[in-house]
């Protein structure tokens, strides 16, 4: 039984995102649910499932989704779990709670990430490394740690270091996903880059990361909720906002070793989300792809096959990705120039385009929208398929 | 793993990563190979993830290699590089098969390339930890 259509995201909540501080993560889900259940015209006592993705600031209180369960006084839930699949979580938990909708399960299933890293500056003197980027995220431990390999950072610089030796991708490549995130930003007012034009030149003016990245390859460090609710199709209809129809959804997490592959796992959770979907790549309309890194982006239009392998520089240096472009991609401004809500991001502007609520940035006629997380080191991958029609 | 507060961090001696140091006191590379299919693994792993057999021993290898990949880091993490920046990480493909994280010294970090034949050179770090790196070849 194919579950093509038969639900929706009916509720889209988003706080404020950045630097906003003084609120836990906690609050942030909270609140970010209560945006999402205003904007449905549903209220809690509708919502009977509960999937929470918590950002690594929630601490180490465990059962995140017991504390938002209690701090929101939800009762009587059919459905509720904390999950972590790195960037791929957010379009799995759509998935999990399509599957418990479709299936009878629940009725309204609440999905949320939440986080808040970013702590307010301290004096200059006190001030040192980090900041703004992923980098602030050091999970350097062992023997890698002695040779100096701290963070994600450092290990996708491997593998986007040996993309270039093998297919001949370069900076000049990155740096065009970087200026045409920025351009699409400055057209969003909610982006933590708007109304802050980037050049190619400035890309390469950035500082280095880590050696192939400089800092605006980097995702953004991001305070903030973010949250949608996902209903059966009938029901969303009879709601507030447009339904956003998921059409097709898949998984892949291929395991392989990363840096020998340069490949993630959208391959495989491509071949089940069209195949549900009954779409092809030139039924896209928007792409709204997961950004940890210029680079992610750059592999994962080689890996839906929007260009062929290897060939995704070539294919994002005219800005083809950019405003006006053949391909509109990540048209908020991303997870590199808007916000990082660890995959939620891409969700939210799938739903905003879909939605026809892009305002400056708006996609004309976007009517089918892909939407990829991708997690660990290109070792998770989730794919949705939304669509303003079923 | 310790941070001292002055220098780099010193990693741990696990209990499954203990023979790996003991060679490396010795200046011999060594890697885990699984007695089961005979694969070649590291770092240390409690199964072989081509046999799933739990039963290993530790070799030595050449200590002869290409470079896979590298970066260079120009962030400072951890205090004890901070006098070091801008340094290079190598991703080491050593002959006998396994790849293995390491440093690069004997050269300029922006000389590093892809493909470069590297053969492993060994630091004293202190009494317990020598550190495998590596060097043109």
């Amino acid at each position: 039984m194919s579950l093509r259509g038969r639900t929706a995201i009916a509720g889209l909540g988003i706080t404020e995102q950045g630097k906003v501080y003084g609120r836990t993560p906690l609050a942030f889900a909270a609140e970010a649910v209560r945006l999402a259940l205003d904007d449905a015209g549903l209220t809690r006592a509708d919502v009977d499932g509960l999937l929470v993705n918590p950002g690594l600031s929630w601490g180490d209180l465990g059962m995140a989704s017991f504390q938002l369960q209690q701090a929101m006084g939800l009762r009587d839930l059919r459905l509720t779990s904390s999950m972590n699949s790195g960037g791929a979580t957010a379009a799995s938990m759509i998935q999990y709670a399509a599957l418990a909708i479709a299936s009878g399960q629940c009725r309204a299933v609440a999905c949320v990430f939440s986080d808040a890293p970013l702590k307010p500056p301290r004096p200059a003197g006190e001030a040192k490394g980090g900041g703004g980027s992923a980098g602030a995220y050091a999970f350097g431990r062992g023997l890698d740690a002695a040779y100096g390999q701290f963070g994600v950072n450092a290990m996708y610089a491997m593998v986007a270091q040996r993309h270039m030796h093998r297919y001949g991708t370069t900076n000049e490549h990155l740096g065009a996903i970087a200026v045409a995130e920025r351009q699409w930003a400055n057209r969003n007012p909610a982006a933590q880059f708007h109304d802050t034009p980037m050049t190619l030149a400035d890309y390469h003016r950035s500082r280095w990361v880590v050696e192939p990245f400089h800092l605006f390859d980097c995702c953004l460090v991001s305070n903030g909720g973010l949250a949608v609710i996902v209903t059966s199709a009938e029901r969303a209809r009879d709601l507030r906002r447009p339904p956003v129809y998921l059409l097709g959804m898949g998984q892949g997490h291929p395991g392989g070793d990363p840096v020998e592959t340069l490949t993630s796992g959208a391959p495989l959770a491509k071949e089940a989300a069209f195949a549900m979907a009954g779409v092809a790549l030139a039924d896209i309309d928007v792409a709204e792809l997961y950004d940890c890194y210029t680079f992610t982006v750059l592999v994962t239009l080689e890996d839906y096959g929007f260009c062929a392998k290897g060939e995704g520089g070539p294919f994002v240096a005219g800005g083809g990705i950019a405003p006006g472009g053949a391909l509109p991609v990540n048209t908020g401004g991303g997870q590199l120039s808007a916000f990082y809500m660890w995959g939620m991001t891409p969700i939210s502007e799938a739903v905003i385009q879909l939605r026809g609520d892009g305002g400056a940035r708006q996609v004309a006629d976007a009517r089918v929208a892909l939407v990829s997380g991708n997690g660990g080191i290109l070792s998770t991958h989730a794919t949705l398929v939304l669509a303003t029609q079923c | 793993m310790s941070t001292p507060a002055a220098g780099k961090p010193i990693p741990a001696i696990t209990p499954e990563m203990r023979p790996f140091f003991e060679g490396a006191r010795r200046h011999e590379l060594r890697v885990q190979r699984c007695r089961g299919c005979g694969a070649l693994r590291f770092p240390a792993r409690a199964l072989c993830s081509a046999c799933l057999s739990t039963d290993s021993e530790w070799i030595a290898v050449s200590g002869r290699g290409e470079i896979y990949s590298f970066n260079v880091m120009h962030q400072v993490y951890h205090p004890g590089f901070a006098a070091e920046v801008p340094y290079t990480v190598v991703l080491v493909q050593l002959a006998e098969g396994p790849r293995m994280i390491s440093n690069l010294v004997g050269i300029d970090a922006h000389a590093v390339r892809v493909g470069m034949p590297v053969r492993v050179v060994f630091e004293t770090l202190s009494d317990e930890v020598t550190l495998p790196k590596f060097t043109p070849a």
